[in-house]
């Protein structure tokens, strides 16, 4: 409503239409921007090649053929209609290789975001809540995470734990926490004297139902966008870990360790290292457009 | 101002503390460092390497020695190298911060003056163009944009060498790998800042009462948006830092990260927590000038 209106505001809208309106209006504003919606396609495409991945990749991604080794894309000289992407240094499909590999890194990438969720989310909360020796405790908890180069202490843990699946998503998880520790604790002390978790306290809500009900909802947006962002920052430190030798630890491709495979041929087969990191660069970039706009439409501040 | 300061010294030996734990828990989250080190001795051996690094002990008590011997310097021999791990680690240190610092300086250099712009000129090409370039930069692994540069300036044009330290055109490919990661958030932070405070009352008057355009911005604006620059730029210390574990592996370049990274593929754990120790302490200690800056620079907080 504009400020020069004189009509007194006759019409109260429900609270759920007020909602309505709210999501729609982000709906709207998410949908106009072409970026996004490019970044949305890419991460679709992306996810359907993992999910199906053995249906549509041509060719089983750990086959080797001597005969076959170093071919070159198929426009370039020499390449070959039945390999897009051309073949590594023992013959393996790189296109077939890239198309399983994206399995691992979106399992991961989702995965470590939950137990970041999980445990940043707890300690934000109860920080926030309970203020006092558990505050200063978890902030200090914080405070010594952020001291590590986050690709440091991963490698150090997974390296010392052993390298695997599990170990990975564990370690990105619990080294990337602390932000939503950070921004729901701050969510929690400015809404906690607010009037309607005083009015729920006073309808004699419990400290239980008082965090999950009514201030736990209210950090959703914010919560959402991070957690897009990091799943794009966890894929890339997954391929990091993997490039430098501290991956899975099992023979299924994936990204980094195509890379630091093909690092080692950049000067005779250009195609080896540079076809996964473009798959990464397109997959983090579509995450990363999608979680901008996510940001611009979820947040009121945001014109 | 006098307690603030007193507080963030509790506050870094606090941390300090913390970062100890956490190296520390580094050998014995598996619960068994001996089988760490040694995957494949037999039992014996293990037995009589578990009783002479004092394994055996309860777990408080080996800590309680290992901050004993980190406070004096000494992280235990490496494995491979045959020496003690500190200095393995500190000769190497230099490299790595030349490698730090350098590609911070760019980047202040590159996201300074354009942010600056981009903030100005709100909506123009170089705004769109540098938007474009912020998403490409943080969505780029860097050691593939690292290979990348190698297969376009060292592969192709033969301009410069694939890899290796030495002379000064060796430095130019990594340096601009970490330039690549560095850059982006410190531009996006520069224009987002400017933003903020370009249109406040006080930068109004100054350009009303006649006060020319580019004092306005160096002078006026800046001054205020320096703040929160200053705050994320230390963070980014941290990031580089982890950055440059990458650039040197990629680029061979013998520097603490690339010395860490050899070692956690011989089981050398010495090397591994004397360099994690050591990054950590240096981020900690970036940190706390940055927080004292800080506190200089704030009028809000200096003058109470």
């Amino acid at each position: 409503m504009s400020i020069g209106t004189l009509a007194p505001p006759t019409v109260t809208l429900h609270e759920g239409a007020a909602r309505d309106a709210e999501s729609s209006r982000s709906w709207r504003k998410l949908v106009r921007n072409p970026a996004a919606i490019a970044g949305a396609v890419i991460l679709l495409v992306v996810i359907g090649a993992a999910v199906f991945a053995p249906y549509v990749a041509p060719h089983d991604p750990t086959r080797q053929s001597l005969i076959r080794r170093f071919t070159p894309p198929v426009w370039a000289h020499g390449g070959n209609t039945a390999y897009l992407l051309g073949t590594d240094q023992v013959g393996r499909d790189i296109l077939s290789r890239i198309i399983h590999g994206a399995r691992v890194s979106l399992v991961v990438g989702i995965a470590a975001v939950l137990v970041s969720l999980t445990v940043g989310v707890t300690l934000g909360l109860l920080s926030g809540f309970l203020h006092g020796r558990v505050d200063t405790g978890i902030m200090t908890v914080v405070d010594v995470t952020l001291s590590f180069p986050q690709l440091l202490l991963a490698l150090a843990f997974v390296a010392a734990l052993g390298p695997s699946l599990g170990t990975i998503i564990v370690v990105l998880g619990l080294t990337g926490w602390e932000r939503y520790t950070r921004v729901v604790r701050a969510e929690v002390l400015a809404l906690r004297e607010k009037d309607f978790v005083e009015a729920a306290r006073a309808m004699g809500a419990g400290p239980t139902r008082l965090l999950l009900r009514h201030l736990l909802p209210n950090t959703f947006s914010s919560i959402i966008v991070m957690s897009t962002l990091q799943v794009a920052q966890a894929i890339l430190a997954e391929a990091a870990l993997s490039f430098l030798g501290v991956g899975t630890g099992s023979a299924y491709p994936t990204w980094g360790q195509m890379i630091a495979l093909g690092r080692d041929f950049v000067s005779v087969a250009w195609w080896l290292p540079t076809f996964p990191g473009l798959a990464i660069l397109l997959t983090v970039l579509a995450i990363n457009l999608v979680g901008d706009r996510l940001r611009d439409a979820l947040d009121p501040r945001v014109g | 101002m006098l307690t603030l300061i007193v507080r963030r010294v509790l506050r870094l030996v606090v941390v300090l503390a913390g970062v100890s734990v956490v190296t520390f828990a580094i050998l014995h989250v598996s619960g068994d460092p001996v089988s760490l080190m040694m995957p494949e001795a037999p039992e014996a051996d293990r037995a009589v390497l578990r009783q002479a690094m004092g394994f055996n002990e309860p777990l408080p008590v080996q800590f309680v020695r290992f901050l004993g011997n980190t406070a004096r310097g000494n992280f235990g021999n490496s494995f491979f190298h045959r020496a003690p791990a500190l200095p393995l680690v500190l000769e190497r240190m230099p490299t790595t911060l030349l490698l730090t610092v350098l590609a911070m300086g760019l980047s202040l250099c590159i996201a300074v003056p354009i942010g600056i712009l981009t903030a100005v000129r709100r909506n123009s090409v170089l705004d769109h163009g540098a938007t474009l370039v912020v998403f490409l930069g943080t969505s780029m692994p860097s050691f593939w944009t690292g290979i990348m540069l190698i297969l376009l300036f060292a592969v192709q044009l033969r301009l410069l060498p694939v890899s290796g330290w030495e002379g000064w055109a060796a430095l130019v490919l990594p340096t601009l790998t970490l330039v690549t990661v560095g850059t982006p958030l410190l531009l996006r932070i520069v224009r987002s800042s400017m933003l903020e405070v370009i249109n406040l009352d006080y930068v109004r008057t100054a350009r009303a009462k006649g006060v020319s355009e580019w004092i306005v911005i160096c002078h006026h604006a800046l001054v205020n948006a320096a703040l929160p620059l200053v705050t994320v730029a230390g963070l980014q210390f941290g990031l580089l830092l982890g950055g440059a574990i990458i650039t040197e592996t990629v680029f061979a370049v013998p520097g603490v990260g690339r010395l860490i990274v050899g070692a956690i593929r011989q089981l050398d754990f010495p090397i591994v927590q004397a360099g994690v120790f050591l990054l950590a302490l240096i981020v900690v200690l970036v940190n706390f000038a940055v927080d004292l800056l800080y506190i200089y620079l704030n009028p809000q907080i200096r003058v109470r």
